[in-house]
């Protein structure tokens, strides 16, 4: 064989095992949802989404209220997330050039790796210990951490890609500086920054381990912020690991759901992106 | 001469590198006065310190004095803000606001200073800067549309209305047409002419056709390797381009150099 001839085989056999290997990610995925969508999609009947667990024994009944508890807790760790992370990157990427900044930088990339279970470490210590209480409260602040430096850090690389020329063409028009800031440059970021904010979301949503000692979990629907509160994620790990059947399936029905709502905060993050961006 | 604004003694620095050395100049009312020299020799830094666009930038510092109507720019009481509308500028590249429409880019300063609020009003004021800038016709039909959406030499016409919306009473505009085709820059310069009626123009500039045609005052700078930027020469355009005083002056625009 010439040495042309070699080096096409080997081209194509690369090219084979590089789409094997592409195959496998991707039916890695596909065969997670199949068995997801599999064994829930029996689960979501309309009693699923407003009914309380129902006792041992007794069938039927839903998992109302970990919807509604994911819901209260991803809301508040929300609340608190994304105004101070949105300001953070704003901070990072228009004045951040002394130590402050480069120290806030390194900070959240750490934060973004620290496991999640420390963090929940650190909310039960903070909030729970104290209070004497498992609470919602407790749990948001766990997720609200987790999110805090994904938004920061998408926040400064959206707002760091607007050109500085026009931050410098609403000074010269004598808008005053804070103003430049929010109305001029902060729009033309707005496309990174609402994609990152839902990613954020999207990476707490499913998040189980923080929860355990926070949230801790519930059969009834939750008594407010101060009071212990049921969560998707822990119902399924609840349910999933218990002996009985239609117990098994609620989990299953409660794994598509955060899929579904994951998924969806994906799309909207994905459809977020085109709108309009900065020519220059 | 009926001076207008003048720099005293003006240094410029970006950190510790000092980049134009004691410039005074008087750029007179009604007038358009050209700053000409090669890359780097301070003309654009000098610009910008005559709206306090210079300290913008991190780490850097002015010395001197920048006059105008008799009251110094950087007196520690002046607001930088202020001043930048009574001192309206045009930058190289244009740069119309992504997110804003054209009518929105065009009453942008008033706008978001909150001086003016009224719809009305707000139209009145973009279709007023739009016919001083030359664009009214090719755009009133599109006042919608995205800023961006426009030819290069439009988007230029639509900071100058921009600025021009905020009534300011000196225009600088640093190298407005060096990204535009022929035909654009002639646009930008006829504007010029007409604007300087109104307003007092300084204009940088790499192209000295560009300051013989359309100013009456030209400024030549230099900088050398380790030195700062120095205003050389300053006089009538005329006599610049015809009967330098300077030699240095001479070599730069007979095209020994730079």
């Amino acid at each position: 064989m010439t040495n042309l001839a070699l080096r096409r085989a080997y081209s194509g056999f690369m090219v084979v095992v590089a789409g094997l290997c592409t195959l496998l990610a991707a039916g890695v995925l596909a065969a997670v949802i199949f068995y997801v969508v599999q064994n829930g999609a029996g689960a979501l009947t309309p009693s699923f989404f407003t009914r309380l667990p129902a006792p041992i024994g007794i069938s039927g009944g839903g998992i109302a209220n970990a919807i509604a508890g994911s819901a209260l807790v991803i809301a508040m760790a929300s609340l608190a997330a994304i105004p101070i992370g949105i300001l953070a990157g704003i901070y990072l990427a228009l004045y951040g050039r002394g130590k402050t900044a480069t120290a806030v930088r390194f900070l959240s990339d750490v934060l973004t790796g620290v496991p999640s279970i420390a963090i929940g470490v650190f909310a039960y210590a903070l909030v729970v210990l104290p209070s004497r209480h498992f609470s919602a409260l407790s749990a948001s602040v766990a997720l609200a951490i987790i999110m805090l430096p994904i938004i920061v850090r998408t926040t400064e690389e959206a707002v760091r890609l607007v050109p500085h020329s026009i931050r410098e063409g609403a000074l010269a028009l004598g808008i005053p500086s804070w103003k430049a800031v929010l109305l001029v440059t902060l729009p033309c970021a707005r496309a990174g920054i609402v994609t990152g904010t839902l990613l954020a979301i999207a990476r707490v949503a499913g998040e189980s381990a923080p929860l355990l000692f926070t949230a801790f979990g519930s059969l009834f629907w939750g008594r407010g912020i101060n009071s212990p509160t049921a969560a998707l994620p822990l119902i399924i790990f609840n349910y999933a690991i218990s002996p009985y059947k239609d117990w098994q399936q609620f989990a299953w029905g409660g794994a598509l759901v955060l899929i579904i709502f994951v998924f969806l905060l994906n799309l909207a993050a994905r459809l977020a992106l085109p709108s309009r961006m900065p020519v220059r | 001469m009926t001076v207008d604004l003048r720099t005293q003694s003006l240094n410029a620095y970006y950190g510790k590198h000092m980049a134009v050395r004691d410039i005074t100049i008087n750029f007179e009312k009604n007038a358009i006065t050209a700053l000409i020299g090669p890359s780097g020799c301070g003309k654009s830094t000098l610009l910008r310190c005559l709206n306090r666009m210079h300290e913008v930038i991190a780490n850097t510092r002015v010395e001197g004095q920048v006059v105008l109507d008799g009251e110094n720019l950087y007196d520690p009481g002046v607001d930088p803000t202020a001043l930048r509308r009574r001192i309206g500028m045009v930058f190289q590249r244009a740069n119309p606001f992504p997110t804003m429409t054209i009518k929105e880019n065009v009453v942008a300063g008033v706008r978001l200073a909150g001086e003016v609020t009224q719809r009305s009003a707000l139209d009145a004021i973009a279709e007023k800067s739009l016919r001083q800038a030359a664009l009214w016709d090719e755009v009133k039909d599109k006042l919608n549309q995205s800023g961006t959406s426009l030819s290069g030499g439009q988007q230029q016409r639509l900071c100058i209305a921009r600025a021009l919306a905020v009534e300011p009473e000196v225009l600088l505009m640093d190298e407005p047409a060096s990204a535009l085709d022929p035909i654009s820059t002639m646009k930008i310069e006829e504007l010029m002419r007409d604007l300087k009626k109104t307003y007092t123009i300084v204009i940088v500039t790499h192209n000295m056709q560009q300051a013989a045609r359309c100013s009456d005052y030209t400024g030549f700078m230099l900088a050398g390797e380790a030195t700062p930027g120095e205003l050389v020469e300053f006089g009538d355009s005329s006599s610049i381009f015809t009967t330098p005083k300077d030699p240095r002056t001479e070599d730069y625009i007979t095209g020994r150099f730079g």
